[in-house]
């Protein structure tokens, strides 16, 4: 048994500590929002905040989570976290998803990308760019989701 | 995806293509009535019910003399809040449809755009295509095809609306008009269409009706947000890999190492100790193979429980394919006589003042859809119900009922939201929807009464074949010193994707398999000699995002941009001649990129040179002015001007969306590490790791324009991605002034 706090909820999961926590996730909790793509932190398909920090949850096991804050994207983009909101609504100003499937990973990159300038800051293209490397999206959304990491930025100044 | 293709050609070849892939009598699977009844009752009113319910019956005899496609019943569902449901009867995979294929209807409707939503469809007869009569998403044909009938069905359910409200109020109906999803009668009076929608459910459908003027379209031509922008961009989108039901295991598969390995043993002592394990099950596979399934109540049980199989393979009967070889032996068959697919004098090869002597190498390429492959099963007595992102919903359907021994109207597949495919969720032999299947009756049979839902892995699709196939083209070009072209002799190597399969009637025609040469020589107007050979290679093999033109756009683009510069000729300049009067939207497409571009007059930063290309494929043309660049060895992309001509547009952003995707799947293809290599039979590709696809950093800034048409609209889901890479080569082999001859490039 395993202890996860997600979403500011506890739950008990029964599973291998070893687990990662994708599967904690989607197959354990129903929580189907955090996508599986490479399960070799290649793609950033499933990435979610822990304490904050974007971390890779195909390759990261349920037993580094303990005592830690899981956020996945249902709750970044429910409307109560300021950063999530901004990103959400620029994604869809900007009309970013295609086949959508990366996008969950993408947005929490974006996410925990924004929260972690200095306040007031506008990214240039570059640091944009740098900072969403790990996420991949085949239909290749990249320059929408550029603009709207940037137009998430200057919503958030 | 489906190249284009011969319509004249289709009704035979349909026929055949319908009869072989069907083991009963060929009818396709009706909507059964329990659940058409509770699908009409979930989210409000099915217009025209009965009349669809009983052509579904009838097996496609109505009294009407509508087909099943043409009835509104199974498109559009009006709630007593004015919210209509459309289905849409493709696959949405990214391209767009789902939004596309609704405000196709809703501007007939004249719906209240606000209000509309979407779904996906099933293998009800309902969602063939129309013209093909088979469910198809591919070849760009969605909108292209769908477009006069889901104005039509728009048209039927408003005539049916404003003959309800006519009757309510007792009034000539031609006395009344419609307004955003809203019949307006005399007096100004007003009824919502929802308040309308069950009465108008008991009317007869309407054979004829008026279309609009297309001056009045309100929503066809406007920049509209997906209807999935919201769902998508907040985890709340569910695709195949999120369907749960109850009970529902996962199953993952152990597949031959090397393809047509025979499984020589199991010890599966360890994978059953694992826990979460149900079941560890021989199973067949695609191709005659066969593999090791592990059921388990997760897919992390499941996997673990596969890395501990102990399996033998015996692979002494295997052809093993090396890649290096395989091209040495293309290269030898590329001398030998083949088959023609055009003739042209090749005499003035000999005399000819300029000679250009050619040779260009393609890899197999995976499609790699972020959403790896899977598809749920739900097995009862008599009875089938499958959940998968496929683009052909019909096809699998019938592939499951042989599987499972049903007849195809026993098996219900529920099509769903898919993240990405590209063409590999349309396989003839419906390879990984059979799995599924197989694996669902043997855990079945093993005593386990559960959903099944087969789950592959980012390795198993990288490895698991079905790539766009590998290619040699050979070309000797002769030419004068104005570039005028006089003989040309090619040679294209490389694998039939149909040959063998059920689509080989369609498209195989004189030993030429037709998605092998598509895009070769026109529009040029070359005396072009052009032998193709289709060797046998024991690698599953696919159509990729826009087919034949993935290679043959890339290899006619930069030839015919390598005679213009050693001619000394402006490479624009040269097509725009080439072309004469005989391409109009050629001429359009390009001069629009050139245009917007600066091309020839804005100066280009110091080390950039503008690369140019223009290719028709599915009826679009795309035509692209680049800006690029070598730092530190290796070919960077600026800047991407199009112009797009695909006549008609329905909904500009998703033009641009699929330009823009399209073309960055097209920078793919040249970065390094975008190829699948074989050695001793093995793939040596596994993961995003080794088998590169376009991260953000590589993709250049976009700037997407569209000639303006009022002509029927053709598809867009492809015709992006063919020009990006000659685009960008031409570019390169300016600043160099070597040209590149290969994908992934290579400027060693």
């Amino acid at each position: 048994m395993s202890a996860l706090h997600v979403n500011g909820r506890d739950h008990t999961v029964d599973a291998d500590p070893g687990t990662p926590i994708l599967w904690a996730l989607r197959d354990t909790l129903g929580m189907t929002g955090t996508k599986f793509g490479c399960g070799a932190a290649l793609c950033g398909a499933c990435t979610v905040h822990l304490d904050g920090q974007a971390i890779r949850s195909c390759v990261t096991p349920i037993s580094a989570a303990e005592g830690k804050k899981i956020t996945t994207i249902e709750a970044a983009t429910d409307g109560s976290d300021r950063v999530g909101a901004a990103v959400h609504a620029a994604w869809v100003k900007h009309d970013v998803a295609q086949c959508g499937y990366c996008q969950s990973g993408q947005i929490m990159s974006a996410t925990a990308f924004l929260k972690s300038l200095p306040p007031g800051k506008q990214p240039g293209v570059d640091e944009i760019d740098s900072a969403m490397a790990g996420n991949i999206c085949r239909c290749g959304t990249y320059v929408r989701i550029r603009a709207a990491v940037a137009d998430a930025a200057r919503n958030l100044a | 995806m489906l190249p284009n293709i011969d319509y004249n050609e289709l009704p035979r070849a349909l026929q055949r293509l319908m009869s072989q892939a069907s083991t009963g009598d060929g009818e396709a699977a009706a909507l059964p009535r329990r659940s058409f009844l509770k699908m009409a009752g979930a989210s409000g009113l099915a217009l025209g019910a009965f009349p669809h319910l009983a052509m579904a019956q009838a097996g496609g005899a109505a009294a009407s003399g509508l087909k099943p496609t043409q009835q509104p019943s199974a498109f559009v569902q009006i709630a007593p809040s004015g919210e209509v449901t459309v289905t849409i009867n493709r696959l949405e995979f990214g391209q767009g449809v789902q939004t596309g294929l609704p405000m196709i209807l809703a501007e007939e409707l004249d719906a209240d755009w606000a209000l509309v939503r979407s779904r996906s469809g099933t293998n009800d007869a309902a969602y063939a295509d129309p013209l093909f009569g088979m469910h198809l998403t591919g070849g760009s044909n969605s909108i292209k095809n769908s477009f006069t009938q889901y104005r039509e069905l728009g048209a039927r359910a408003r005539a049916m609306l404003l003959s309800a409200a006519a009757a309510r109020w007792k009034v000539d109906v031609a006395t009344l008009r419609t307004q955003a999803g809203t019949v307006i009668g005399p007096g100004g009076r007003k009824l919502g269409y929802g308040e309308l929608a069950e009465a108008a459910m008991a009317l007869p459908v309407p054979e004829k009706v008026m279309l609009k003027d297309a001056k009045d379209f309100r929503i066809i031509g406007r920049a509209t947000t997906r209807l999935d922008a919201r769902a998508k961009s907040s985890g709340r989108q569910d695709f195949g890999i999120d369907v749960r039901q109850p009970g529902q295991l996962t199953a993952v598969v152990a597949h031959p190492p090397v393809f047509g390995a025979r499984l020589a043993s199991v010890d599966d002592s360890a994978a059953r100790a694992v826990k979460g394990v149900k079941a560890v099950l021989r199973v067949p596979l695609d191709r005659g193979a066969e593999g090791v399934a592990v059921v388990a109540d997760g897919y992390w049980p499941a996997k673990l429980g596969r890395d501990a199989l102990k399996l033998q393979w015996d692979t002494a009967a295997a052809e093993k394919v090396d890649s290096d070889k395989q091209l040495a032996q293309y290269r030898e068959l590329a001398g030998r006589p083949g088959s023609r697919k055009f003739d042209a004098d090749m005499a003035p090869l000999a005399n000819a003042p300029r000679k250009l002597e050619a040779e260009f190498v393609f890899p197999y390429l995976a499609h790699a859809p972020m959403e790896p492959l899977n598809c749920t099963v739900k097995l009862s007595d008599g009875r089938a119900e499958l959940w998968v992102g496929t683009q052909s919903a019909d096809l699998d359907g019938q592939a499951a009922a042989r599987t499972l021994k049903l007849d195809p109207a026993q098996v219900k597949v529920n099509v769903q939201m898919a993240g990405g495919g590209f063409g590999r969720r349309f396989v003839g032999s419906s390879d990984f929807v059979v799995e599924a299947c197989e694996i669902a009756k043997a855990t079945r049979a093993a005593g386990l009464d559960a959903p099944v839902r087969l789950l592959w892995s980012r390795e198993d699709d990288i490895k698991g074949g079905y790539y766009r196939p590998m290619h040699l083209h050979r070309a000797r070009i002769g030419f004068d010193e104005r570039g005028k072209i006089l003989a040309w002799d090619h040679v294209i190597v490389g694998q039939s994707i149909t040959s063998g399969t059920v689509f080989a009637g369609m498209m195989v025609k004189d030993g030429i398999d037709a998605t092998a040469v598509e895009g070769m020589r026109d529009p040029y107007p070359v005396p072009m000699r052009l032998t193709v050979h289709h060797p046998q290679v024991n690698v599953p093999v696919l159509w990729w995002r826009s087919v034949g033109s993935t290679h043959t756009a890339f290899v006619m683009e930069t030839l015919i941009d390598e005679i213009a510069r050693s001619t000394k000729q402006d490479p624009v300049a040269y097509r725009m001649q080439l072309f004469g009067d005989k391409h109009p939207r050629h001429r359009a497409a390009l001069q629009l990129a050139v245009d917007k571009s600066g091309y020839g007059k804005k100066k280009l930063a110091d080390g950039r040179a503008w690369g140019v290309a223009v290719h028709e494929s599915f009826e679009s043309v795309v035509a692209y002015v680049v800006e690029a660049s070598v730092k530190d060895g290796q070919p960077v992309l600026h800047r991407v001007t199009s112009g797009v001509h695909c006549n008609l547009v329905v909904n500009p952003r998703s033009v641009e969306a699929q330009v823009q995707g399209a073309a960055v799947m097209g920078l793919s293809t040249c970065l390094p590490g975008s190829a699948i290599t074989l050695k001793d039979g093995v793939v040596q590709q596994g993961n995003f790791g080794d088998f590169t696809v376009a991260r953000i950093t590589q993709v250049p800034e976009f700037d997407i324009h569209i000639v303006p048409s009022a002509d029927a609209p053709k598809g867009m889901g492809e015709p992006g991605l063919p020009p990006l890479a000659p685009a960008f080569a031409n570019a390169i082999a300016q600043l160099t002034g070597k040209p590149l001859r290969q994908l992934p490039f290579n400027l060693a």
